[in-house]
């Protein structure tokens, strides 16, 4: 198979209407940039919350939003399967998550629907959407993706599963053995790997001995497409071929969006230590936002009145989904036995009455055997 | 009915009961499996149910997860438990914390099942008990039959299930142990133990193809007068404390048998609960029989035998805390 390369589709030959040919209209034009800049304006304020100790931890989806929201956008919500991993917040707003459920996690409180409150911020899910549960190892997701394909294409379901993950994710056996059973049985499912250039500190350069991620689809026969993740129109065409492709049965597409992590890996995680002041600087000039935004405007579909309006609404949306996730309760401890089985274990198993639990006191564990009691 | 035989009709069964049900892994498919547990099942149900997979581990438990959460009930295959380490991150990381991290709203329903133990000349790398590992994993179960009987009441209560089991088979019992499965759809709940012979004087305790070893034992010992009960541990987590405390308690003796290397096997949970729990009954001390610590068994015979634990050398045990 080939390794195409979409460049950018450029301002200067851009029509009056850019994406018409793409069928996009102008209001899909238009809530695209808005879902870019609900993502953008969420991120910046966790960096607020947690500067201003409110939240423990950030991980950060700047610079990605681009990528994110367009290669989402042609899904079919609460249809086909989203497999996130931890910087997908405009990937997730795009497929239908709402802002109050993104701003909840990072309070974990204990209507928190990704998971009560139990894991780190960045690891959402809801089951309702079709958007798994995140974990913090890396890859693992990418057979996920490709399970739920091989289910759908068994079910005769008609979905389609995209899942994410960053480019250093893409160096773990759990990608290679993902790609490889989804060629063989031409699955419908799209991998996307984010390739900001950096797993955390380590440079693309020490990560793969192939420069793109991409060239890495022709050893499983599928088609590995480059994106500029900073032209959003051209990601919207790729993602939504490839998720076209998928639903017609002809198969699984490797797509790198080459996009730039625009602050520290994390919140615990000090950038300068490894990227240049001059690099940072630079970056700034591949932010998807401005780029898409002056795209619009130059095209007449945002004006000064319209910029503002999406601007306002952001805002109000991130004030609404932070007033109302600080304001929830945090749960109650004893939650913190429900669910690790479906139901309670057999009166027999129950070791509470035993012995060394009476030594144990208050102070003792919390009985995961006899979790779901409550 | 053999213990393997039993295994394949409940597949066939639970197959044909559950059209969601799928077999994946490495050679499950044409050949039937390596050990052919799974004989015969792709002629009836087709290479899309009954798949067989490339040689990737991870893979094989991992797209298993995936396929559980969009409705299908996967019942992959690890060639032998040996092999089950590359999926190791999937079964722990995910399979068995899908249901806690994410506050109840997924479900794993997968049973990963996996042929382990020595005593068949497979060495360091065909031989391994794996059990340990995995029963030490809160959200995991852990299920292993020792008869016919029980594999098949016990394969369809894991089947059924919708939490991620793991349930293995020892090789050893395949061929080597026949008996009555009868033909009704019983199930055995996990999460109940079973005492399989009575007696007074000393308990032991024991899983898999060790049940076997230790019911040969007290064969060995009832004409010397040693009065031996058995229990069965058969699900390994759900643990059924009370029947084998209840055993202890009565008989004041316990003997652990496992055949997985002695330091912090999972024997050794045991030993700790009955010293927790059963302290007042006791008559002497807690006793284990296992393999030895190194790091596999060896394929030699003469090797093999030094490292399994058998009926005289449980007899041994018996024989001596009976006495003491």
């Amino acid at each position: 198979m080939t390794t195409e390369t979409t460049g950018p589709t450029g301002l200067a030959d851009a029509p009056p209407a850019p994406g018409t040919d793409l069928g996009l209209s102008r209001d899909d034009l238009l809530a695209m940039y808005g879902l870019m800049s609900v993502a953008r304006a969420i991120d910046e304020r966790m960096w607020v919350l947690n500067r201003a100790g409110k939240i423990p931890f950030v991980i950060s989806g700047q610079g990605h939003e681009g990528a994110q929201v367009a290669i989402a956008y042609a899904l079919r919500k609460g249809h086909d399967w989203m497999v996130p991993y931890y910087r997908s917040v405009a990937s997730l707003l795009t497929f239908g998550m709402h802002p109050r459920e993104i701003m909840v996690a990072q309070f974990a409180r204990a209507v928190d629907p990704s998971s009560g409150g139990r894991q780190m911020p960045g690891h959402y899910g809801t089951a309702e959407r079709n958007i798994l549960s995140v974990s913090s190892p890396v890859a693992t997701q990418v057979l996920h993706a490709t399970g739920i394909a091989y289910a759908a294409k068994l079910r005769q379901t008609g979905q389609v599963a995209i899942t994410y993950l960053g480019e250093g994710s893409s160096n773990q056996g759990d990608f290679h053995e993902a790609l490889n059973f989804a060629g063989i049985h031409k699955l419908p499912v799209v991998f996307v790997v984010e390739n900001n250039g950096y797993a955390i500190s380590v440079p693309m350069n020490l990560q793969s001995a192939v420069e793109d991620i991409a060239v890495r689809g022709a050893g499983y026969a599928m088609p590995g497409i480059i994106a500029d993740g900073s032209d959003v129109l051209a990601c919207y065409q790729i993602g939504r071929d490839a998720i076209e492709r998928a639903r017609a049965g002809e198969g699984p597409t490797l797509i790198e969006a080459k996009v730039t992590r625009m602050t520290a890996h994390s919140s615990d995680d000090q950038q300068t230590k490894y990227r240049s002041v001059d690099e940072i600087e630079a970056m700034k000039g591949s932010d998807p936002l401005p780029r898409y935004r002056e795209r619009l405007r130059a095209a007449g579909v945002l004006d000064d009145a319209g910029e503002q309006r999406i601007g306002e609404e952001a805002r109000q949306v991130v004030e609404d989904a932070t007033d109302w996730a600080e304001a929830q309760v945090d749960p109650d401890p004893i939650t913190a036995q429900q669910h690790v089985y479906a139901a309670a274990p057999p009166a027999r198993m129950d070791d509470s009455l035993w012995r060394s639990a009476r030594f144990m006191g208050d102070g003792g564990p919390l009985h995961a055997e006899e979790s779901d009691r409550s | 009915m053999t213990y393997i035989e039993s295994i394949r009709e409940t597949l066939r069964e639970e197959m044909r009961r559950d059209e969601t049900m799928i077999i994946l892994g490495e050679d499950v498919g044409r050949k039937g499996g390596v050990f052919l547990a799974t004989d015969g099942l792709f002629d009836e149900f087709g290479g899309d149910r009954v798949l067989d997979t490339p040689l990737s581990e991870s893979m094989i438990v991992g797209a298993s997860i995936g396929a559980a959460v969009n409705g299908l009930r996967p019942v992959p295959e690890i060639q032998f438990a040996d092999f089950i380490l590359p999926a190791f991150n999937q079964i722990v990381s995910e399979a068995a914390r899908l249901r806690y991290r994410s506050n109840g709203a997924f479900a794993c329903p997968i049973t990963i099942r996996a042929p382990y133990g020595g005593g068949v000349h497979g060495a360091l790398y065909h031989s391994q008990s794996v059990e340990a590992y995995f029963a030490h994993v809160p959200g995991l179960k852990v299920v292993i039959p020792s008869t016919p009987h029980d594999a098949r009441g016990l394969l369809r209560s894991s089947i059924r299930d919708d939490d991620p089991v793991l349930y293995f088979e020892h090789k050893k019992l395949y061929r080597s142990v026949r008996g009555e499965v009868p033909d009704g759809d019983y199930t055995i709940p996990l999460g109940e133990a079973k005492v399989v012979r009575a007696g007074t004087a000393v308990t032991v305790i024991g899983y898999g193809l060790m049940v076997q070893y230790a019911l040969e034992a007290a064969e060995l010992l009832e004409p010397e007068g040693v009065s031996v009960e058995v229990v069965d541990v058969r699900t390994l987590r759900p643990l059924d404390g009370e029947t084998m405390l209840g055993s202890v308690r009565k008989t004041g003796k316990a003997v652990v048998v496992y055949e997985d290397n002695r330091f912090g096997g999972f024997g050794a949970e045991l030993a700790a609960i009955i010293a927790e729990e059963a302290f007042d009954d006791l008559d002497g001390p807690v006793v284990r029989v296992t393999g030895p610590d190194v790091p596999g068994v060896p394929y030699n015979h003469d090797l093999e035998e030094w490292f399994m634990p058998n009926p005289e050398r449980i007899a041994d045990a018996v024989r001596r805390l009976a006495d003491y």
